[in-house]
């Protein structure tokens, strides 16, 4: 669903090499130490990073030279994903048209998604006036009207307490399971991953590799970049 | 432990705040006592026509400046091109540089015998507004970039993941940053060109285009009618009041010299109505801001007599600059050094700062000429008022360099500083100096580029002997000879941007990135 083949990522001092196929319908986990790349990687495949050499590839298509608009992709960010002068009706309205011109069909749609977030008791009601986890929510109700079939999401979460984020991670992937989204997510929490992502994709010395299946990262204790990053850190 | 610090950052913030006080009494209660004396203060015709005159072409200028100001920064802030980092120091050029310096160039262009004269009259408003736009258009444009760069870098991922259109990004993302900024960076313009007292007295004339400030300055120096200067001083201080009200927090942000890091990661702009009206934008900015400069650098550089009129004008310059910026640096330090130790009393200390706004200099000096100058003054005291005048007009400027560094520092070391009983003069030597020493010379400069490049106070107290180099250039205007003013000119504007250099550099190597 996602092809980055033998690219190369320039910025001043920092590369980035990357080697990274994700299957359709699948879900991974970004893991990897600070500063290595995580959000760069989610940045590329969503169009707001250009690429100095090699080309990416969602759905099947060349989209290395689309705009991010065009790409057939949602992604969400850890914060500021909603205009702060807008309620979250509207808000969520944007990823329908930018015009803010709907049709009937198209408010219902709007209405149906804030219903699956829960959020419906809240629509009328500005972000600033709203917790991080509600504000998150806005997000992925915008996730759904889009209906995009990848979604990006970088370390959505990861402001949130401990409770709230294993909760909002489960409805993610209800959601995906659901709609069939090809999902991406950068974390910080080697257990988020644990919990949801069929495979890993290490990010780390300056190379994005491969994801492999989940199960089998956690075991490959004998790989040193890993062994390090993960550190004392056990699955339980 | 806090009356600990109540204690220690007492008598600095008190002496400082004291002393303004006590300048500003002297400014006011003179003026006061006189109009009372004289039946009141005079508001008559000619004093509201001032009044008229002033809010006519402070509106204009900043409608002028501000309104350009908006699609200039966001063409500013989307563009990527060859030349923007030059064209940016461009537009930096007219905030360093003095009053009438910028008069001067402006004339030089636009004046009779100008490479563009001809095409309106420089002299009266149209001159006034040219040179009012000369300067805060690059002000405001700063200031909405600035602004801009605020926005968090997410809002134009999503908005270009969105697809919005130029017009979408403009209603959602600048429009909300813009709609909360724009009254106060208007405000801030039209404080300083309501102000404005050197370019109105060189370029207005007569009764027809004269502001408060200059009428003071009339009635005071030319008729010597106080109860007329007291009506005008207090409308003035009326109108700065409220205007200070309303954006004396922007007047402080404006001062604190940031370097200019403001590229964002932008999508938008792309059609191409929108690269034609940012192209336009570019190109009115060169055409405002590169003329008077290159006409300035071109008349100076073949007019340049280095005459002993010249060094001794130097000489003054330099003095005045350097005693008005140390005295200044030194109240800042004490009403900064307070206001970061007694958080509560803030809003205080700082609004104490901003006096040297607040009163105008032309009122201030009004009193202060009541008290000190009727019978003549000599050189000495006439230095002394010149430089304690420049120290208060600096002052929200040094205030608004220093107090976020003293706060940062009051919050980094005050404890520890307790713990290891550090305290009076040997933490003013040990820990507090060898701190703040990028930004104390960053503050010393700022109070000197705008006391070396001031012809407020000198002209406000009359020259008696005293010729600065800003003196000189007006002198040289008078009697016709532009040329060797340009030449003088040049050589203020030279010493201005070299301060200029400096601190920018030091502001810079102080942003920890």
């Amino acid at each position: 669903m996602i092809r980055i083949e033998q690219a190369l990522y320039v910025y001043g001092d920092f590369r980035l090499a990357i080697d990274v196929a994700v299957p359709r319908g699948s879900f991974t986990a970004v893991l990897g130490p600070s500063g290595a790349g995580k959000s760069t990687l989610l940045a590329i495949i969503a169009g707001f990073e250009p690429l100095r050499r090699g080309k990416v590839e969602v759905a099947g298509a060349d989209v290395t030279a689309l705009p991010p608009a065009q790409r057939p992709l949602t992604m969400v960010f850890q914060d500021n994903n909603t205009f702060a002068h807008l309620d979250a009706w509207t808000n969520v309205a944007l990823g329908v048209a930018p015009s803010l011109r709907l049709d009937e069909a198209q408010r219902q749609m709007v209405d149906e998604a804030l219903a699956r977030v829960g959020l419906s008791a809240l629509a009328r009601r500005k972000p600033g006036d709203m917790s991080g986890g509600e504000r998150q929510r806005i997000a992925l109700a915008r996730m759904l009207v889009r209906n995009r079939p990848v979604v990006l999401l970088d370390e959505p979460f990861a402001a949130l307490g401990p409770g709230l984020r294993a909760e909002m991670l489960a409805e993610v992937k209800d959601l995906q399971r659901e709609r069939g989204f090809t999902v991406v997510m950068v974390t910080h929490q080697p257990e988020d991953a644990r919990a949801v992502a069929d495979a890993v994709c290490f990010v780390a010395g300056g190379v994005a590799r491969p994801p492999v299946a989940t199960a089998a990262f956690f075991a490959a204790r004998n790989d040193a970049a890993i062994a390090d990053y993960l550190g004392g850190w056990r699955d339980s | 432990m806090a009356e600990r610090h109540t204690i220690t950052a007492l008598p600095g913030g008190l002496g400082a705040a004291l002393w303004v006080a006590a300048a500003v009494a002297a400014g006011l209660l003179p003026l006061l006592s006189l109009a009372f004396q004289a039946g009141g203060p005079t508001l008559d015709g000619a004093v509201w026509a001032a009044l008229r005159f002033t809010l006519v072409q402070a509106g204009l200028s900043t409608l002028l400046s501000v309104v350009p100001a908006v699609p200039l920064a966001r063409a500013l802030a989307r563009r990527q091109f060859t030349g923007r980092g030059l064209l940016l120091r461009l537009l930096a050029v007219p905030l360093a540089l003095p009053a009438i310096v910028a008069v001067l160039a402006v004339v030089s262009v636009y004046g009779a015998n100008g490479v563009l004269g001809g095409f309106m009259p420089v002299y009266g408003l149209p001159g006034i507004l040219l040179t009012h736009v000369f300067f805060n258009l690059p002000l405001a444009t700063r200031l909405v970039l600035e602004a801009l760069a605020t926005t968090p870098p997410e809002a134009h991922r999503l908005a270009a993941q969105l697809g919005f259109s130029d017009n979408d990004v403009l209603r959602h993302v600048d429009g909300p940053v813009l709609r909360a900024r724009l009254p106060a960076i208007a405000g801030l313009v039209f404080l300083l060109c309501a102000a404005s007292f050197v370019t109105v007295l060189t370029l207005g004339g007569g009764p027809a285009a004269t502001t408060l400030e200059v009428a003071i300055y009339q009635a005071l120096r030319m008729d010597f009618d106080p109860a007329r200067a007291a009506g005008l001083s207090l409308l003035q201080l009326a109108l700065s009041l409220t205007l200070v009200a309303l954006a004396g927090r922007m007047m402080l942000a404006q001062a604190s010299q940031a370097p200019l890091r403001l590229r964002q990661q932008r999508f938008d702009g792309h059609s191409p109505a929108a690269r034609a009206l940012d192209a336009g934008m570019l190109l009115l900015a060169v055409a405002v801001v590169a003329p008077p400069v290159v006409a300035l650098v071109a008349a100076g550089l073949s007019h340049v007599a280095l005459s002993a009129a010249l060094f001794s004008a130097l000489g003054w310059s330099l003095a005045i600059g350097g005693v008005a910026a140390l005295f200044a640096t030194v109240l800042g330090y004490g009403l900064a050094g307070a206001a970061a130790r007694l958080p509560q009393r803030r809003m205080w200390f700082e609004g104490v700062a901003l006096a040297g706004v607040m009163v105008p200099p032309a009122v201030m000096a009004t009193g202060w000429f009541l008290i000190f100058g009727r019978n003549g003054t000599s050189r000495a005291e006439l230095f002394l008022l010149v430089v304690a005048l420049n120290a208060l007009m600096a002052l929200p400027f040094v205030v608004a360099v220093l107090a976020p560094q003293l706060a940062r520092l009051a919050a980094a070391h005050d404890r520890l500083c307790a713990a290891l009983g550090i305290s009076g003069w040997a933490r003013l030597r040990l820990i507090d100096l060898p701190a703040l020493r990028r930004p104390l010379a960053q503050a010393l400069l700022l109070a000197g580029i705008m006391a070396m490049g001031d012809l407020t106070a000198i002209t406000l107290f009359g020259s008696g002997g005293i010729l600065t180099l800003p003196a000189l250039v007006y002198q040289q205007m008078g009697h016709y000879r532009g040329n060797l003013a340009a030449g003088t000119a040049l050589v203020l504007a030279v010493v201005i941007f070299l301060a200029a250099w400096l601190a920018e550099r030091l502001g810079a190597e102080d942003d920890p990135h």
